[in-house]
């Protein structure tokens, strides 16, 4: 097994060597290595900051159902913390992680974080990954003061002064992939799709809104149980109704049964009639399901492996340098890659590793050499980021075919479509 | 919402939706299947099910990556190859369970709940360990994707007909062998009286291990089978489990015939209701109804008159 | 056998246990951890509640119930809806388009307060609601299904495909429940900020006193005629009907005991943790509580406690320092209770630990007496 939670040494060592060179340009402007502060001093709150160490933590969920999601979170930001301390490290402090469990239980992430904040003192976590579990784990952190990198995109509705949201809100995800189907592909009737829970309730809500707003139709909207395996039904009815897009927010398990179920009823997804469009399916999932079944998919995010710019493809050696040539890197993956860069950056440009400190110094935090490309931490805690789309492809990776010109605000509360 | 159609397009799709009642039927059936052997005949609540299924589920994994690198000219038929792989391994798997677990507990129905709840946590961590975390995409030959176009506009998925046809001759060879064979009488006369059938000359601790392992041997073939239609993963066995466990009592859990019809009704209520209503109202429904259904009558549908 | 049997059963016995258990929960645990520490604690007592019911409806009564998680999530999110009414003040929630509404409402466009929320301000009703409501629904249960004789496995069964159903709907109807998240950022008790430090000390001795009282009204019930045809019934239910008793009632009463007990543990669940979700109600939480209550030993109402804190302190603990391994200890743990020692902790304190301090309790009895 390749991709196995912790490397063995050697492994690292040489993964270490290798990394030195690249990520130089990572670091970012107020950068002081070399001219050491006392402890006390960039460390007024009591955190787990020595003259040569920091502790952190990274809190996902290694067993239960969402441990399939999570593992690729936990490489990336292991994968980060690696190359940050191969650079000398934040402040000229090496980085220590701890790692907790959520174990797919809510409150286990509530207890988690409170550990990793009041026993073990971090300065930064990174983690949680559903909702869920950043909505039990929130309170902590703001009770404790607290700082939280989250790297899912999700549903929005938040806003947090002690979490970083640096996966997509729900808006940055979907408008431009509805205009991009109305405008490339002609597309007027749509049918929603999701897993009934919060995160595509409320993005089939805003995508309800847009398409309307546009004077197009949607012609049905279904959700179903998380786990459920039987989509015969549903396909049927989609067949009845006839929409140009079936628009899907499905999770998890269920993604596999719906995708193998939809080819075995005929839907070929490379003759896009209808198309599908998603914006839950990325390159981790697409292992489950097989290539072969989800070829002629259109996903709609900020990040595909495939991004052809010298960052990713940087990023995308390391990352199989360190957890094997199989792996792959899917949209949160990359997200979570950029919670310890963003900290760093954050930490450094402040002096100090006070939470209270970095909170001043997030908003405008830029990385320009994300494997995304360029992102700006907004006053809101969320990141500017494009939109893209992928079209997948039979071994498992997308063509990117559209890519917004812009960086895409982010909006967690958007007027109008609430 | 039917005003929009023609009447040979509602045709079609009532056809269509009615084909998969049918798939549902025998998704429902050949799930419950193994658990009405070990669960119906035994009365042994084996909880780890549904990983005796994702276990077949695995094995076929490993049987397609096996076909397609060192024998890819049989690639189109390795499926039927694994899920005879399957039974054997689930069935070897579950002799080893009978005799370190199950045959200690015969006399308390309850504590094999308990006891096979504790062995899927451990096959669960297992498969994890062995497999990863993530979810693996059993890779099929085309030809069992796809569909068959009968009409224009009425597309069967294969996958559904070979579901069925599994579930069919599985469903057949179960009813012979309890029925019919040496084996199967003397599993049902263990049953019905342990003592009696002893005192006969029956090795009772023979047939149980044998008819406990056939029932982990049909739940492998239904994990098999599932890889055409669901996610293979740690933990895809627990959402099995109600369903499979709802069907048997459905049924009234000593008749086989009483596991066919209930999985039956069931999945045509659940296609049907999901057609009218959304996916989510549909399973709390049908689950509803099951339930009141088996207040007013516990016994379930079809039940075996007997002594007590 | 039977004479050891009854033994356990005298008051001596009881009282020691009784005073062991109370010195552990108020002194010992609060000096020896710290708040964080404790707070975990006082969040595994709260499933000590539920396994305290389970044994008098299971080891006792012979009905094993999958679904407690059910009675347990009634209580916590009775409270939990309490909680966020007052969190959820016109002031807190200004930014919202309709403000004095909980969150996850708001989202939902909910534009009032639905019907069933309303009487979750008074906080007499809530607690009025965490004993009632679970009586209610455990009474509709058990009435529907003890008197046609379901019983045994199939209770369980459906049980669990209850709790199953009710995962689904709190999830599927968010605007009203919170959905999958929950109800979260719960923050004060009638103007008490029950997220401080000080605040977590008081829950926890609060919960250990009440679960002392339940421990007691249980051991209460268990010594009762009820106690003693519950095990008359579970042992051989026709003949208990044959002398006339309405076996019925006697097991829809406690049923309805055991969920009420759920119930509060649910309610404190919520105060402490401070949060409720339906990650708690369905069937691998049900489960588990059931596993509890199998470490204590499924007779004992103290092995019930014991069982509901070692086994989550060793999830804990298992899961800080090796992750991999816990899935692993838990399912061993649920074969070990069923095939090695099926008393569980309380059967191996009886058999080892029980004669000797009967022999020195006796000593002294003789001594004093001497005296």
């Amino acid at each position: 097994m390749d991709n196995k939670i912790s490397p063995a040494t050697m492994k690292r060592r040489k993964v270490l060597k290798s990394l030195l060179a690249i990520p130089a340009a990572m670091a970012l402007a107020g950068g002081t290595f070399g001219s050491l502060a006392h402890a006390s001093e960039v460390n007024t709150t009591g955190l787990a900051v020595t003259d040569d160490t920091v502790k952190v933590g990274i809190l996902h969920s290694v067993t239960g159902t969402m441990a399939i999601s999570e593992t690729g979170s936990v490489q990336a930001e292991k994968l980060a913390i690696e190359q940050i301390n191969a650079m000398g490290g934040v402040l000229g402090r090496k980085i220590e992680y701890i790692q907790e469990d959520g174990a797919s239980d809510w409150p286990t992430f509530a207890e988690k974080s409170k550990k990793l904040l009041v026993n073990d003192k971090v300065a930064a976590v990174f983690g949680c990954w559903t909702s869920a579990s950043r909505k039990a784990a929130l309170p902590v952190f703001e009770q404790y003061n607290g700082m939280l990198f989250y790297p899912t995109f999700y549903e929005g509705l938040e806003q947090s002064p002690n979490v970083i949201y640096t996966g997509q809100e729900a808006t940055q995800q979907i408008l431009k992939g509805i205009d991009w189907a109305k405008e490339t592909k002609g597309a007027k009737k749509f049918f929603l799709l999701g897993s009934d829970y919060i995160w595509p309730r409320t993005s089939n809500k805003i995508a309800r809104k847009h398409i309307e707003k546009l004077g197009l139709k949607v012609v049905g909207e279904e959700y179903y149980p998380l786990g459920h395996t039987q989509f015969n039904s549903v396909i049927n009815k989609i067949k009845l109704k006839k929409p140009d897009v079936i628009f899907t927010t499905v999770v998890g398990g269920s993604n596999v049964a719906f995708y193998k179920q939809l080819k075995a009823a005929g839907i070929d997804l490379t003759k896009e009639k209808p198309l599908v469009l998603t914006l839950s399916v990325t390159e981790d999932e697409i292992l489950g399901i097989g290539g072969e079944n989800v070829e002629g998919l259109y996903a709609s995010m900020k990040y595909f492996q495939s991004l052809p710019n010298d960052n990713n493809k940087k990023f995308e050696a390391a990352f199989k340098k360190m957890w094997g040539e199989k792996s792959v890197i899917g949209d949160v993956t990359q997200a979570a890659y950029l919670g310890p860069w963003l900290w760093k950056a954050a930490v450094e440009k402040a002096g100090s590793f006070d939470v209270d400190a970095i909170k001043k110094t997030l908003p405008g935090i830029e990385l320009t050499t994300a494997p995304e490309g360029y992102v700006k931490v907004h006053p809101n805690h969320h990141l500017w980021s494009k939109s893209r789309i992928g079209h997948a492809k039979a071994d498992g990776t997308f063509d990117v075919v559209y890519e917004s010109k812009e960086l895409i605000e982010p909006n967690p509360f958007p007027k109008g479509y609430q | 919402m039917f005003a929009d159609y023609t009447w040979a397009e509602l045709g079609s799709i009532f056809a269509m939706q009615g084909f998969s009642g049918l798939i549902l039927f025998a998704v429902l059936l050949l799930m419950a299947l193994g658990l009405a052997i070990i669960f119906g005949q035994m009365g042994v609540i084996n909880m780890a099910h549904g990983e005796f299924m994702i276990l077949g589920a695995y094995i076929t994994y490993l049987t397609s990556n096996l076909f397609a690198d060192f024998l890819p000219s049989l690639f189109d038929i390795y499926f039927f190859i694994a899920m005879i792989f399957a039974f054997i391994g689930t069935f070897l798997l579950g002799m080893l369970v009978e005799w370190s677990l199950i045959r200690h507990l015969y006399k308390r129905p309850l504590d094999t709940l308990l006891a096979t709840w504790g062995l899927s946590l451990i096959l669960q961590q297992l498969y994890r360990t062995v497999f990863g975390p993530r979810e693996v995409g059993v890779s099929l030959p085309d030809w069992m994707m796809g569909s068959y176009a009968l009409t224009d506009t009425i597309e069967i998925p294969i996958n559904g007909i070979i579901v069925m046809v599994i579930t069919f001759v599985i469903t057949v060879g179960v009813f012979l062998f309890l029925q019919k064979s040496r084996k199967g009488k003397q599993a049902r006369a263990v049953v019905q009286n342990r003592a009696m059938a002893g005192a006969v000359g029956i090795n009772t601790a023979k047939v149980d291990r044998f008819t406990f392992a056939l029932g982990c041997g049909i739940a492998g073939i239904a994990g098999a089978t599932f890889t055409m239609i669901g996610s293979t993963g740690p933990t895809s066995g627990q959402l099995y489990i109600v369903d499979t466990f709802l069907v048997v009592v459905f049924g009234g859990a000593a008749s086989l015939l009483g596991t066919i019809a209930s999985a039956f009704s069931i999945a045509q209520a659940q296609s049907i209701m999901e057609f009218f209503l959304s996916g989510s109202m549909a399973k709390v429904l049908t689950l509803l109804a099951v339930i009141v259904i088996l207040m007013l009558r516990p016994q379930g549908l079809f039940s075996l008159k007997v002594r007590k | 056998m039977l004479q050891s049997k009854f033994k356990s059963l005298t008051p001596r016995n009881d009282v020691l246990s009784f005073v062991v258990l109370a010195v552990l929960l108020l002194v010992l645990l609060p000096l020896l951890f710290d708040i964080f520490r404790l707070n975990l604690i006082g969040k595994y007592l709260t499933f000590a509640f539920v396994a305290i019911g389970l044994v008098l409806s299971w080891g006792l009564g012979g009905i094993l119930s999958l679904g407690q998680g059910i009675f347990f999530g009634i209580g916590g999110y009775a409270m939990a809806m309490f909680l966020k009414l007052e969190a959820s003040t016109p002031e807190n929630t200004a930014i919202q388009s309709t403000p004095g509404i909980p969150d996850f409402m708001d989202w939902n466009q909910l534009t009032a307060l639905p019907w069933f929320w309303e009487p979750f301000h008074s906080f007499g009703f809530t607690l009025v609601a965490i004993i009632v409501l679970p009586a209610i629904f455990a009474y509709i249960i058990g009435a529907a299904m003890f008197k046609r004789r379901v019983g045994g496995v199939y209770f369980a069964i459906i049980t669990q495909a209850i709790a199953a159903i009710l995962t689904i709907l709190i999830i599927g109807q968010q605007g009203y429940t919170g959905g999958v998240n929950g109800i979260t950022d719960l923050r004060t008790l009638l103007g008490w900020d029950i997220r401080t430090d000080s605040a977590k000390y008081i829950l926890y001795f609060v919960n250990a006193i009440l679960l002392l009282a339940v421990l007691v009204a249980a051991q209460y019930i268990r010594k009762s005629k009820l106690g003693r045809l519950l095990v008359a019934m579970r042992d051989s239910e026709d003949r208990v009907r044959f002398s006339g008793y309405d076996v019925d009632n006697y097991k829809i009463f406690i049923f309805c005991i055991a969920g009420i007990f759920s119930s509060i543990g649910g309610a404190m669940f919520t105060l402490q943790v401070g949060f409720m979700s339906p990650s708690l109600i369905g069937i691998v939480p049900s489960i588990e509580m059931v596993i509890f209550a199998a470490v204590g030993g499924n007779l004992s109402i103290f092995g019930a406690v014991y069982g509901a804190l070692i086994v989550n302190w060793a999830k804990t603990i298992l899961s800080e320092s090796y992750p991999e391994v816990w899935l692993f200890a838990m399912g061993a743990l649920f074969i070990a209770v069923v095939l090695a020692f099926p008393k569980g902790l309380a059967g191996l304190y009886e058999t080892y630990l029980q004669p000797k301090v009967d022999k020195l309790l006796d000593k002294k009895l003789k001594k004093d007496k001497a005296e």
